[in-house]
């Protein structure tokens, strides 16, 4: 599984928590717990996460943030529910404005219990969530794998043998191409570049011939 | 005369570890007006009361929030214990009174790494949060949780410190103050952290006082309001008097709080030079039936924990009031005619506890 030798970026969100799972997260990235030197780190935007921590319980109010930052992830991606609130409401769950757990909202890979949920477990619970990112990968119809991924799996396929295109080209016409540039370009340095009479002559010359 | 905007800031934004929600109206580069707007994170715990009896209930207030989940256990308890009318043994004052000032270094080293996240200066926060985690560790030591630990109880607290205990925490802290020192001089000494913080946000004491801030944000302005001059906990036999700044700018929020974290340092070692011998705990009888206010000074300021009895197992009614939806007012002000590029350092210098002011 090539793909999780990739260090997952994360995006966390506070559902409805207290704070401490939410201290706990960032715990892990600091220096007693150091997820950090893998590559892992806590990202602000959406669309640049792999994993999705949510913390606390969802409530009406957020059920909209919670699922545009899941939609705005690109695919594959995880959601690892932090703490026991996350999971099911925890001590909340008895409250009128608590909903339940973020599984009621959007789909949930990982669960991790505690209260506050401790930074060896919120690790734990990425790790597990690495395995099912890469399952996910690993199922993923092809026409939305992206373009450079299916480059590199084309390198593994074919042997280093790429067909390359630029602007739509491919390599042949893009040799043909390049070797017509080649001769025009020869022309207009010599056009150019010369300050002396004899090329403004040819130069003139050679309108005079497109004009006859 | 620029265009006017609205920029929406939160609830999702790199800054900010919780969410709350500015409607931020720009014209250039300068804000207008600023409309918060809260709610993302309630949950409304204040009616477990009704499903909870009240030895209970202190399980759920503590998780009011998780940095000074400690006060606010201890803030119910008082509630409960006013309520009761029940005398609390002096040693189990001191040992609150220790856990308390431990969660304020800790809250106060966890800010510190915030802010400077907040400007950019990741090594400073890397190193606050990891100087943080020796008070963890104290926590885990004495009480067996790292941020939520529930060892607070109406009628004194569940785990006692040893002597020896005690000391090894003085001398822990004697460790990392020297450390805490240098960390904390490149927040006051620091050309560019001075430059990001100085003159930036300033509050006059007559705004605050007219918009009745709180804790650090009212001492930063000049203000002398404190809670622990109040004398409860073991803050009578201890010598000390708030910190005080009167710029109101956030480097002087910055300030107070940094030099709350030597006092509170110097607090616990001397609780700990004075400590008595004794009980932990008193029994309790009957329920409580009557109305009790208590007050107490929260890392971020001063907070309200109201109780209301009706002799059954069952409180009637219980309210918290939190520093952070005190500041929230101070904090709107601030924002008017400030830099869109200063906003995330007033909002993180007011240190917002969303989960507190939504409960």
């Amino acid at each position: 599984m090539s793909y999780v030798t990739k260090s997952p970026w994360i995006i966390h969100y506070d559902g409805s928590s207290c704070n401490g799972c939410d201290i706990e997260v960032l715990a892990c990235l600091t220096p007693m717990y150091d997820a950090e030197r893998f590559g892992i780190i806590n990202t602000g935007n959406p669309k640049h996460a792999d994993i999705f921590l949510v913390t606390g319980s969802v409530n009406e109010q957020n059920i909209s943030v919670v699922k545009q930052i899941y939609e705005q992830m690109p695919e594959p991606k995880i959601v690892v529910a932090v703490g026991i609130c996350a999971t099911s409401g925890g001590i909340f769950r008895e409250c009128y404005n608590v909903k339940g757990g973020v599984d009621t909202v959007i789909p949930v890979d990982v669960y991790v219990p505690g209260c506050a949920a401790r930074p060896e477990a919120i690790i734990d619970g990425i790790v597990k969530g690495l395995d099912v990112l890469a399952e996910k990968h690993a199922n993923m119809p092809k026409s939305s794998v992206s373009a450079s991924d299916a480059a590199e799996e084309k390198v593994k396929d074919e042997d280093m043998a790429i067909e390359v295109r630029y602007y739509g080209k491919t390599a042949e016409e893009l040799d043909e191409d390049i070797a017509d540039e080649r001769v025009s370009d020869a022309q207009s340095v010599k056009y150019y570049s010369s300050s002396d009479k004899d090329a403004d002559d040819s130069g003139d010359k050679n309108n005079g011939k497109e004009e006859v | 005369m620029g265009k006017r905007t609205i920029i929406p800031f939160g609830p999702q934004h790199p800054v900010l570890p919780e969410p709350i929600h500015l409607d931020l109206v720009i014209e250039d580069e300068s804000v207008l007006e600023a409309i918060p707007s809260i709610g993302f994170i309630h949950r409304g715990l204040e009616k477990l009361v009704e499903k909870n009896e009240w030895p209970e209930m202190v399980y759920v207030i503590e998780r009011v929030c998780g940095i000074c989940s400690f006060g606010h256990g201890w803030g119910y308890c008082k509630s409960v214990e006013g309520n009761l009318g029940a005398e609390i043994p002096p040693r189990a004052e001191y040992l609150r009174t220790v856990w308390h000032e431990l969660s304020r270094i800790h809250s106060h080293l966890l800010w510190l790494g915030l802010l400077a996240d907040g400007f950019g200066f990741e090594s400073l926060f890397m190193h606050s949060w990891r100087i943080r985690e020796t008070i963890l560790n104290i926590f885990e030591e004495t009480a067996g949780g790292r941020v939520i630990f529930s060892v607070c109880k109406v009628g004194g607290v569940r785990k006692d410190i040893s002597d020896e205990k005690l000391k090894d925490i003085v001398k822990t802290l004697d460790g990392i103050r020297k450390e805490t020192a240098e960390l904390t001089n490149v927040f006051l000494e620091d050309v560019s952290v001075r430059s990001r913080l100085s003159g930036v946000g300033a509050l006059t004491k007559q705004d605050a006082e007219d918009l009745c801030a709180v804790g650090p944000v009212a001492r930063a302005s000049g203000i002398l309001q404190d809670v622990r001059l109040d004398g409860h906990g073991a803050y009578p036999y201890l010598d000390f008097s708030p910190c005080i700044e009167t710029e109101g700018d956030c480097y002087a929020r910055c300030k107070v709080r940094i030099r709350e974290l030597f006092q509170s340092m110097d607090l616990i070692e001397e609780a700990v030079s004075k400590i008595p011998a004794g009980d932990i705990e008193i029994k309790l009888k009957g329920n409580p039936s009557g109305e009790f206010v208590a007050r107490m000074e929260q890392p971020r300021g001063e907070a309200y924990y109201y109780s209301k009895g009706n002799g059954s197992k069952y409180l009637e009614r219980m309210r918290v009031r939190t520093p952070t939806n005190a500041n929230i007012p101070a904090l709107v002000k601030t924002l008017q005619g400030c830099d869109l590029a200063d906003v995330p350092m007033l909002v993180l210098t007011i240190d917002p506890c969303i989960s507190c002011t939504e409960r």
